[in-house]
This record gives structure tokens, C-alpha cells and sequence, in this order.
């Protein structure tokens, strides 16, 4: 049973870097603030929750899970309303998003 | 298992000294902030992996319960704070 326990972990905690690695790439090539947001908003989001899941797997179903359960709830809420709310006050300050068709790149 | 989770966790810190190329050149003001916040998010994950190398998840847990908080509330006020401001160019 420790065996699949510590596949499962380790698989786990492969994906969330995989994705986490994704996602610091996409807040550099990407060419706008907008598109840039959707980096760390959605991909980070993912790795975070998958290395939580990894990390509830290792540990069984003790305190300390339930204490990783509301980390994955508290972040699977908090990052995309961060974002949300960073874009919002990014397109109040007047950046505009970015479009395929201009010539210059204003990023 | 051991050398996995330190493998993981040297992988972590260079994923999170990515987004400092951005906070460094990032044009416009909200790119740095973005750049910070995906730094802070990030580093809940490495405290949560650093306390179960150290055998000791339940004190780390707390801390990166507080410190997910924090970091969600500081994007918070720092995006109402520049909100309130016009481009000037």
C-alpha cells in the first residue's frame, strides 16, 4: 500500500511542477499584461492545487490534511479574484490589451 | 522518497526565480505586481514541500496557510491602491 502511496505522491507533485514551470514561462514570453495575467491566474492555480492533492495523498487522512484541504479551497478561490482584481485595475489605469493585427508591439 | 522531495524542491526555487526576470523589466507597473504575485503564490507551495522534507508538515502548514493569505491580501489593496490612479501619458 506505501508503494502506490508514494506513486501517487510523486506523480502528483511531478504535475504540479510541470504546470507551476508552465506557468512562470507564460508570465515571460507572453506579449501583453492580459495575456500574461492568464499565466499566473490559471496555470499556477493548477499547480498549486495538484501539489496539495500530492501532498494530502503522502500524508493520509490525518489533521494535517484537512488543514492542506482548506489550502487548496483558500487558493482555488484567492488567486483568480487576485488576478481578476489586478487586470481590473489595470484596464482602469488604461493599459489596452494587446491585439494580433498591430504592428508595433506596445508590451 | 527523500531525494525526490529535495529534487522537487531545488526544481520549485528555480521556478520561482523565473518571474523576477519579469518583476525586473516588466514595462508597465501591473507587470511587476503580477510578476510578485505569482511569486508569492509560488512560495506557499515551497514551504509547504520544505516542511514535509523536515518532517514536520503541521507547523509549515500554518505558516503557509498565513502566508497564502497574506499574499492574497496584499495583491488586493496594492490593485485597489493603483486603480484609483490615471495613465498619464
Amino acid at each position: 500500500m506505501s508503494e502506490v502511496k508514494d506513486l501517487l505522491t510523486i506523480l502528483f507533485l511531478l504535475l504540479g511542477a510541470f504546470f507551476m514551470l508552465i506557468g512562470s514561462i507564460g508570465v515571460i514570453r507572453l506579449p501583453d499584461f492580459f495575456t500574461r495575467s492568464h499565466a499566473t491566474s490559471k496555470s499556477d492555480t493548477l499547480g498549486i492545487m495538484l501539489i496539495v492533492v500530492g501532498l494530502i495523498c503522502h500524508e493520509g487522512l490525518v489533521l494535517n490534511s484537512l488543514k492542506l484541504m482548506i489550502i487548496f479551497v483558500f487558493i482555488a478561490l484567492a488567486n483568480p479574484v487576485g488576478s481578476h482584481a489586478l487586470a481590473r485595475a489595470a484596464f482602469k489605469f488604461g493599459i489596452k490589451p494587446w491585439f494580433k493585427k498591430e504592428e508595433k508591439d506596445q508590451a | 522518497m527523500e531525494s525526490f522531495i529535495i529534487f522537487i524542491s531545488i526544481s520549485l526555487t528555480i521556478i520561482i526565480i523565473i518571474p523576477f526576470y519579469r518583476v525586473i523589466k516588466g514595462p508597465t507597473v501591473f507587470d511587476r505586481l503580477l510578476g510578485a504575485g505569482a511569486i508569492g503564490t509560488k512560495t506557499v507551495v515551497l514551504i509547504l514541500i520544505l516542511g514535509l522534507l523536515f518532517k514536520r508538515l503541521e507547523m509549515f502548514v500554518d505558516i503557509a496557510l498565513a502566508y497564502a493569505i497574506l499574499s492574497f491580501i496584499s495583491s488586493l489593496i496594492v490593485a485597489k491602491y493603483f486603480s484609483t490612479e490615471k495613465a498619464k501619458e
